[in-house]
């Protein structure tokens, strides 16, 4: 039996009253969203906090608008409803796919899309319960100073395991952050920080309110790819999301892969997958360009041994669904998953 | 400690519960309605879900206070909802899992049938991945499913059989 610390909940009514919530208790404070990976770390007395701050009340942070400059999500929507949405699905394919691939079913109608991009990171040494951790002398991340992943490690490796992430990157998603005074629009990529502790460049007193993914035309092509143990429940042992822009005559003019899943930020490999620039989908030299991108994410990128799942054997599944991921984009297709 | 209005199985409960209790706490601790399971208690295994609106969530995973405002379903009332909306006996969902021994240790089986009820009532002739995908938040650590795919498909056909 896992019971929450205790704490004191607010229930604000508008953005306004949160962001003064959270200014007022600061570091003290935490935000839930729909609470699917906020209370499981606070039954595993992960936080030392006071107060924690429900959005659930704010009703204009649950909707799906499509604006002149993009399609703007806000934070609450539920993944359930960012997978089934047709404005996402036709503008944003990847996103709407790694929404649909997020944990489980009763998890998609209760997780939002913004408590998605701001998950905590994860590690085999750190999701465990306080006698579990304490029995092992804790960790980087929480109340230790060792690393029982890296040995001798000084920085947490902690993993960033948000399926939404990489889709969102690959779509050059914008985040809009509002606190009492001001609002702020970051580019989703510069959110990341290499530090699993938390890997994030928000402050406390900062909410995540909306997400903005720019429009796409209809030559745009987006697909998710995602290994796990089952076909539920399970964050991502990899995640994959790819971006191809096509020209008039289904020349990729640009694009881009990142994934999740192997460090404390989500990785991109846009510099590998350029090659395919220039190349014309659904042809040998698609096929050969593909192979040479799977080949060389599978040398550039190194699974730590910090999530479940062997780590040799997530190495070797890289290429095998950057592989399957990118055709499947090319050929409109996706989600990628082998269960 | 808070004192909650809840709606559970079409009571309105007034039940005072400290603001960090899970509704699942305030279900089976406050309420006594102790159909709904307390398994990982970290939102892996589904032996918790209840119905919010008709829509399956992990009780274990929401706060007792945010479930205010909302229609819960438990377990518990299945089979008096099924009466009161005219139908006899239990709900087809129980009834078929009984029939199709569609259980061995019976610890999931709260949640299975409360996430199949709301699969049915959303789409009452669901295609078996349409089931699995339906019940995929739903650990069995016995029966190997086999059996609860059978229950719900036995449900989807008895109630076809009904239109004709």
């Amino acid at each position: 039996m896992l019971r929450l610390p205790a704490f004191e909940l607010a229930q604000p009514e508008t953005i306004e009253a949160a962001c003064a919530l959270f200014a007022e208790h600061g570091e003290r404070a935490m935000i839930v969203a729909g609470g699917t990976d906020l209370l499981p770390n606070l039954k595993h007395e992960l936080y030392d906090i006071d107060v924690v701050i429900a959005l659930a009340g704010i009703p204009a942070l649950d909707d799906i608008e499509m604006q002149g400059h993009g399609l703007s999500i806000g934070a609450m929507t539920p993944l359930a409803r960012v997978a089934a949405s047709p404005d996402v699905r036709s503008h944003a394919p990847a996103l709407a796919q790694a929404a649909s691939l997020v944990a489980g079913p009763q998890h998609r109608t209760m997780g939002t899309l913004g408590g998605n991009v701001m998950l905590d990171t994860r590690c085999q040494w750190i999701n465990q319960s306080h006698f579990w951790r304490q029995a092992l002398g804790y960790c980087l991340k929480k109340d230790g100073s060792v690393c029982h992943v890296v040995e001798g490690g000084k920085k947490c490796v902690a993993a960033a395991s948000n399926d939404s992430a990489p889709a969102l990157m690959s779509l050059g998603a914008k985040l809009v952050f509002t606190t009492t005074d001001a609002e702020r629009s970051l580019p989703i990529e510069d959110l990341w920080v290499s530090d699993g502790i938390y890997n994030k460049s928000s402050k406390p007193g900062e909410i995540l309110t909306r997400i903005v993914v720019p429009l796409s035309d209809s030559r745009h092509r987006g697909a998710y790819g995602k290994l796990r143990d089952r076909g539920s429940i399970d964050f991502p042992l990899l995640g994959c999301a790819v971006r191809l822009d096509l020209d008039d005559e289904g020349i990729i003019s640009d694009c881009d892969l990142v994934m999740v899943a192997l460090q404390a930020r989500p990785t991109r490999v846009k510099k590998i997958a350029e090659s395919l620039n220039g190349v014309r989908i659904g042809t040998p030299e698609f096929e050969a360009a593909v192979e040479e991108v799977a080949r060389r994410a599978h040398k550039q990128c190194k699974p730590l041994d910090n999530i479940p799942g062997d780590m040799d054997y997530r190495r070797r599944m890289i290429p095998v669904y950057v592989r399957r991921t990118l055709l499947a984009a090319a050929e409109g297709g996706g989600p990628v998953h082998h269960i | 400690m808070h004192v909650l209005t809840l709606r559970i199985n079409g009571d309105c409960l007034k039940v005072a519960a400290p603001a960090h209790w899970t509704l699942l706490e305030v279900l089976r601790y406050e309420l006594g309605l102790t159909g709904s399971k307390q398994g990982c208690d970290k939102g892996d295994c589904g032996a918790c879900t209840v119905l919010v609106d008709g829509k399956p969530r992990l009780s274990c995973l929401v706060l007792g206070s945010l479930a205010e405002g909302y229609e819960i379903t438990t377990i518990e009332g299945l089979m008096p909802a099924h009466l009161c909306a005219g139908g006899e006996g239990a709900d087809p969902v129980q009834d078929a899992f009984d029939r199709c021994g569609a259980l061995q240790c019976g610890f999931c089986q709260p949640g299975m049938m409360l996430s199949a009820r709301a699969l049915l009532n959303e789409n009452p002739s669901p295609t078996r991945s349409e089931i699995n995908q339906a019940l995929s938040g739903n650990l069995c650590r016995c029966t190997g499913y086999t059996q609860i795919l059978q229950a719900v498909e036995s449900c989807v056909a008895d109630a076809v059989g009904e239109d004709r």
